[in-house]
């Protein structure tokens, strides 16, 4: 029997087979809790009312839903950028060189969590976080020591940094200028990204109108200064990390970005000054065509916000362009080999959905920070993608497909609702003030444990197939002498440096930022005349206040 | 009230710096849903405000969850602020991402137990319902 349709194929072959051999489960749901339905077919395209022109076209060209890039991949594959610092500018300077010699063809750096809140290494704060989940910089001396020997106008850095992005940014325009390089020629990524600290991340300081400020100061500071840095990298990462779904991920990272967007050009910015040094970061999850559909989906959704929502002309405002992570919450302590199976595939989906940069996590990091060995394989992963599997050469190999296309549209459409629930609340600024996406987080991530323990979510190795298999040996550890050192070498720079210069650096940026002018010129002299991170974000804590947080769970 | 007084106590803490904070939320919320009474501190506490709260608030448990690498610095001082208070008949517990070297040596100093990652929050639970002291009533 032939079927004409899918509905006639459902009665004469799908049921009658069902109703045999009944299916594993009930309904089947994406990671994201999207029914799935058994097959896709042209069928469901029509009925959905799906163009290719218009939901599609051609990559490189608006909607860009199929790649920013005419050729994608063929003409250089995508940048591997492990995220990576810990202990002491020193070691992980040692690191950096360690992953450009590997092939690694970016840098990412990690701030340990005093540098990030914009704490000096030696503050009470700081007790037992020096070093350890990142890089301590507390001067231009700790920047200049890790950035030693690494060719600045031609490696491109991204900094993982957002409360005192303005401050380490600085640092870096600082040791460039020392050493010869216009800060028009560097080329790396900011973080930047304050907004989602509050849902989610939580290394805010300021409360979030100041903190909106200080990031549209970088903007204008780049737009002017240094062009071809990327100001902001808007990250439904972490917020998928604690808990969101994919489509919240989509939704809540867009209403950011519609917030960013909307306070630069308030600050009287051209929208297409800055629309084109906006990036995105998102998570690669297990799902695999659920992850290639959201990076799909994103594309299409940016262009249509920047053209039609802010009347961007220039393409490159449309495009998204996007970082990749894999995903932290899938790594688990048991068995813990499993997760490079886990990572490669999450890995596959981030190449399939078109990333321009990625990091594969690596197999111990549920356990530590990861050893040199663990983050080798991570790398060599990602060059065994772009090498032997095939899949940089043709872009967008999923197009097309019935299903990959009707997920593409279900996740644009579900995000989209999302950004008008927040919209309606005034901005994600307002939505946050009230607490709404951390609720919706926390219900999600209740919701996801819930699943795995009634088992209806199966985590091999934790609710089936358990077992205990060897413990990884080599786990990194941190050395607690690199703190001691660290602090040694902030005492001596607040010993050699000249106190008159300072306190005046430090009195005019206080004006500063009492006033409306931007702040990073006043923030690059207090860098230059060596105030510590810490000495800088006092002013500005003093001027703006500290965040309180809602608590809720 | 007098209902409310029997039912274990428990504050949630997230000491030192990190934002981490899906699995204190996630732990928070199943205790409450098995009827203890949870107080959760939110982020960012240094060890005083932890020992503090659980003073407060009469706690029979406190549970910690950390995973920016910083327990073996932060909690013995917690457990050493305890000491201080004499509170040694509140149960002391921990998660988050603490590898397997550090946990002997936090458990002979004081934490009851560890549950790392993939740990069942029923777990947790029973743990605590054999272990805690269910307190008096007035």
């Amino acid at each position: 029997m032939t079927s004409d349709s899918k509905r006639e194929w459902r009665k004469n072959t799908l049921d009658p087979q069902v109703h045999r051999f009944p299916e594993r489960q009930d309904r089947f749901k994406s990671e994201s809790g999207i029914d799935q339905d058994v097959l896709y077919s042209a069928d469901d395209l029509e009925a959905a009312g799906w163009d290719y022109m218009k939901d599609l076209g051609f990559p490189g060209e608006y909607p860009y839903t199929r790649g920013v890039q005419a050729n994608m991949y063929r003409g250089r594959v995508w940048t591997m950028r492990q995220y990576s610092g810990y202990a002491t500018a020193e070691e992980s300077n040692r690191r950096y060189k360690y992953l450009l010699e590997q092939g690694q063809t970016g840098l990412s750096i990690a701030f340990d969590l005093p540098t990030q809140i914009g704490y000096d290494s030696d503050h009470p704060m700081a007790r037992g976080e020096v070093g350890k989940v990142g890089v301590p910089i507390s001067s231009l001396r700790d920047m200049d020591v890790l950035l030693d020997g690494i060719p600045l106008d031609k490696v491109s850095t991204s900094m993982t940094i957002n409360a005192t992005a303005s401050v380490l940014l600085c640092f870096y325009i600082a040791v460039a200028r020392r050493r010869g390089i216009p800060p028009a020629s560097l080329n790396g990524t900011l973080q930047n990204d304050i907004l989602k600290e509050y849902i989610a991340r939580g290394t805010h300081i300021y409360p979030p109108r100041p903190s909106m400020r200080l990031v549209v100061d970088v903007f204008k500071y780049c737009a002017a200064e240094v062009p071809r840095w990327n100001t902001i990298s808007i990250s439904g990462y972490h917020m998928r990390e604690a808990g969101a779904t994919a489509t919240q991920e989509l939704a809540f990272t867009f209403a950011n970005a519609i917030a960013y967007l909307q306070a630069a050009v308030d600050a009287g910015l051209e929208v297409d000054d800055v629309a084109g040094r906006i990036s995105f970061f998102f998570v690669a999850h297990n799902d695999l065509f659920e992850e290639v559909a959201k990076y799909r989906a994103a594309r299409r959704m940016w262009a249509k916000i920047v053209r039609h929502r802010f009347g961007a002309k220039n393409p490159r405002s449309w495009m998204l362009r996007f970082h990749t992570q894999t995903a932290g919450v899938t790594l688990t302590a048991q068995q813990p080999d499993n997760n490079l199976i886990r990572t490669t595939i999450q890995a596959l989906a981030a190449v399939l959905g078109g990333t321009q940069s990625l990091h594969v996590n690596s197999r111990d990091e549920a356990l530590a920070l990861p050893s040199e060995e663990a983050v080798q394989l991570s790398l060599r992963t990602q060059q065994i993608l772009a090498h032997e599997s095939g899949v940089s050469d043709v872009v967008d190999p999923l197009g097309g497909s019935y299903y990959v296309e009707t997920l593409t549209s279900q996740l644009e459409e579900e995000a989209s609702k999302y950004i008008e629930t927040i919209d309606d609340m005034g901005d994600a600024v307002s939505a946050i003030e009230s607490g709404y996406q951390v609720r919706e987080i926390n219900q999600a991530a209740y919701l996801h444990q819930q699943e795995v323990e009634q088992g209806q979510k199966v985590v091999v190795g934790i609710n089936q197939y358990t077992g205990e298999t060897p413990p990884i040996e080599h786990l990194l550890s941190v050395d607690p002498q690199s703190t001691e050192k660290q602090v040694r070498a902030l005492q001596q720079v607040r010993r050699e440096r000249d106190n008159s210069s300072v306190q005046a650096s430090l009195s005019r940026l206080r004006e500063v930022a009492s006033g409306e002018e931007c702040t990073v010129p006043a923030i690059l002299e207090c860098v230059e005349s060596y105030c510590t991170l810490g000495e800088i974000c006092d002013v500005l804590r003093d001027v703006f206040g500290e965040h309180k947080d809602l608590v809720a769970f | 009230m007098q209902q409310t007084t029997d039912r274990i106590r428990v504050v949630v803490a997230k000491p030192g710096l990190d934002g981490h904070d899906r699995g204190a939320k996630v732990v928070a919320r199943a205790l409450r849903d098995a009827g203890m009474e949870v107080i959760y501190t939110g982020i960012r506490q240094t060890p005083e405000m932890i020992v503090e709260t659980a003073f407060q608030e009469d706690a029979d448990v406190i549970g910690l969850s950390i995973l920016s690498g910083a327990h073996l610095e932060v909690f013995p001082e917690i457990l050493r602020l305890m000491r201080e208070k004499e509170m040694s008949d509140v149960l002391v517990i921990a998660g988050g991402i603490i590898p397997e070297v550090d946990r002997d040596p936090l458990l002979e100093q004081g934490l009851s137990a560890i549950f790392g990652p993939g740990t069942s929050t029923q777990d947790i639970v029973e743990f605590i319902r054999k272990e805690s002291r269910t307190r008096d009533l007035p």
